[in-house]
């Protein structure tokens, strides 16, 4: 990214570039310095404390020792990354679906794209609280569903056992999540030149091939793209548990940032809530960086960028 | 087009997994708005059915005595969704402006650091912030959910106005240095005018962001009531004894719907939008 000469030169009034830039920058900056930067070195120093309401003393490595050598941290560790995973690849896959079907030249096309989207522009909150009606047992949907076709004896509270409320949540979480990956794949997908359909079209190649030879490998960027910032929006994924579980029935649904907001917000103990929260910002930046790694290759192998 | 023509089979095809993938989308609202025409009492003692005659708009009469401050709770949620992207697009104009045309030392670096800010939601922040804000004095205020949401809220505005900018071509630009314009005036009078579609792409995305999730900082920086947003404020439906579920859905739909359609106005941009902000780098 290089300014032409001319600019440069017609610049040359005033400020420098470098100086009018920082200068344009500084109040986002300021924004993140305080609200995120700031509490970050303050959550990483209280994770060496054992601050609570009371007070706070040094304690070294105390919090990081007792985590590492708790059986049921790494359970937490374990259950977030499958629900991670599970819940994105879920996402990914309905959403190409999704938008496959949006995609195709269909009248109501338009219409069916506006239905897609109340997910998502509406408060999580909000959807949350009509799943968690739909999975309650008595009166809910899913288990009146369930009956209707047999496929239960007598009613379901799916959010009451351990197994059903997990993936009762991952449902939940794909719901949320799902219309906004369908969106930017469909984006992604009118993006793609049509003359390379047309010539393939010209020589014969089917529709699934089209799809599987021209669609999929163009919107490869958006599609790798967006699997990270899913990744990491269900990572940390909180709204929803909460509504639906608060991380239980006796901790089936409790991922690392519900663990983390339990320990430091509910019962208090900073110091030991502030050591989860760094544990949670390592394994997110290691998985991100593994992550970009791969995306670069893929992005060089496709020749996009 | 010849290409894109199916067959009638093909066509019901689509239409029939169209039809599936929407219900999925749309069950949890079709079914609130069934919840929330039916009076409690039955709705607790029958097990579920289908269809009842005893459908009414009740419970839209009633929610507004159950809980009071219902219209605040509303007008919060867009007041505070408002508040926080004018904000944020003030933030995030000039500095997208800065990433998409000026050559500066750390740019690479800089850029990248606001991207890794998309790594933490507040919920891993909550502590030091609550600090952060208890030490500004802006705990209990609508300061508490609007400044954590922009921070929040930047990083992606910045990277999505910024593929924008760049289209914009620079000769403009170059015009107005000649003319003798500063480099502010030619942003305000040359690029912001030229940018105003991508402002409205930016500026909805950052609103339905902002819009969607203010419920953590609600309940955790915020108890008064007055300020709540409505994801916060729908809890006044659950009582000591019992959930008021049909106040509670009817609440919730009528909440949303001033919002939806707004986006129904906004649609076409916001699709045309991520087009042009994800695809074409």
């Amino acid at each position: 990214m290089t300014d032409a000469p001319a600019i440069q030169t017609a610049q040359r009034r005033g400020l420098s570039d470098a100086a009018f830039a920082w200068l344009l920058i500084s109040p986002a900056l300021a924004f993140i310095a305080v609200i995120v930067a700031w509490p970050l070195v303050e959550t990483i120093r209280l994770s060496f404390t054992d601050a609570t309401l009371g007070g706070e003393n040094y304690i070294g490595l105390q919090n990081y020792i007792d985590l590492f050598s708790s059986p049921k941290f790494f359970d937490t560790v374990g259950r977030t990354f499958y629900w991670m995973f599970l819940s994105v690849s879920l996402k990914l896959i309905v959403g190409l679906i999704g938008a496959t079907l949006l995609n195709a030249a269909i009248p109501g096309k338009a219409l069916f794209r506006i239905l897609v989207m109340p997910p998502w522009v509406i408060p999580v909150a909000i959807g949350v609280i009509g799943w968690k009606w739909m999975y309650n047992g008595y009166f809910g949907l899913v288990s009146g569903l369930l009956q209707e076709f047999g496929l239960i004896e007598g009613q379901i509270a799916l959010l009451a056992t351990k197994t059903s409320a997990f993936y009762a949540a991952i449902v939940t979480d794909v719901w949320v999540g799902t219309p906004m990956v369908t969106l930017f794949f469909l984006a992604a997908m009118q993006g793609v030149s049509r003359d390379l359909y047309e010539a393939a079209w010209v020589d014969g190649a089917g529709r699934w091939y089209r799809f599987r030879r021209i669609t999929i490998p163009q919107i490869m960027p958006v599609i790798v793209s967006m699997a990270l910032l899913s990744a990491i929006w269900t990572f940390n994924s909180f709204e929803i548990i909460w509504i639906l579980t608060e991380g239980g029935p006796r901790g089936a649904t409790t991922t690392l940032i519900i663990d983390t907001y339990k320990v430091a917000i509910s019962s208090q103990r900073f110091g030991e809530g502030a050591a989860r929260a760094v544990v949670i910002v390592a394994l997110l930046a290691m998985f991100s960086l593994a992550y970009l790694y791969f995306l670069n290759r893929v992005n060089r192998h496709y020749g996009a960028k | 087009m010849l290409i894109e023509r199916l067959s009638i089979w093909q066509k019901i095809g689509v239409y029939a997994a169209t039809f599936v993938f929407l219900l999925f989308i749309l069950m949890p609202f079709i079914e609130m708005f069934r919840v929330s025409l039916r009076p409690m009492s039955h709705l607790m003692t029958a097990d579920f059915t289908w269809w009842s005659d005893d459908f009414s708009w009740q419970a839209y009469r009633d929610m507004w005595k159950t809980v009071p401050l219902l219209g605040l709770y509303i007008f919060n949620s867009i007041f505070i969704a408002t508040a926080v992207t004018v904000l944020t697009m003030v933030v995030v104009v000039p500095a997208a402006y800065a990433y998409a045309r000026l050559e500066f030392p750390f740019r690479a670096l800089s850029l990248g650091g606001f991207l890794a800010v998309n790594m933490f939601t507040g919920a891993v922040l909550l502590i030091p912030l609550y600090r952060v804000l208890r030490s500004l004095s802006l705990l209990n205020t609508y300061w508490a959910i609007i400044i954590p949401g922009v921070a929040f809220l930047i990083p992606t505005g910045i990277w999505l106005l910024r593929s924008y900018l760049e289209k914009i071509p620079r000769e403009l630009e170059e015009a107005a240095f000649v003319d003798g314009a500063s480099r502010m005036y030619t942003l305000r009078r040359v690029v912001i005018p030229l940018a105003v579609p991508g402002l409205i792409v930016v500026g909805t995305s950052v609103f339905i962001g902002a819009y969607a999730q203010q419920f953590l900082f609600a309940i955790t920086f915020n108890n008064v009531r007055e300020i709540q947003p409505l994801p916060a404020g729908l809890y006044e439906f659950v009582g000591y004894q019992d959930v008021t579920w049909n106040e509670m859905m009817a609440a919730a739909l009528t909440g949303v719907l001033p919002v939806m359609l707004f986006f129904l106005f906004l649609q076409k941009y916001l699709v045309a939008g991520l087009t042009a902000g994800a695809v074409k780098e």
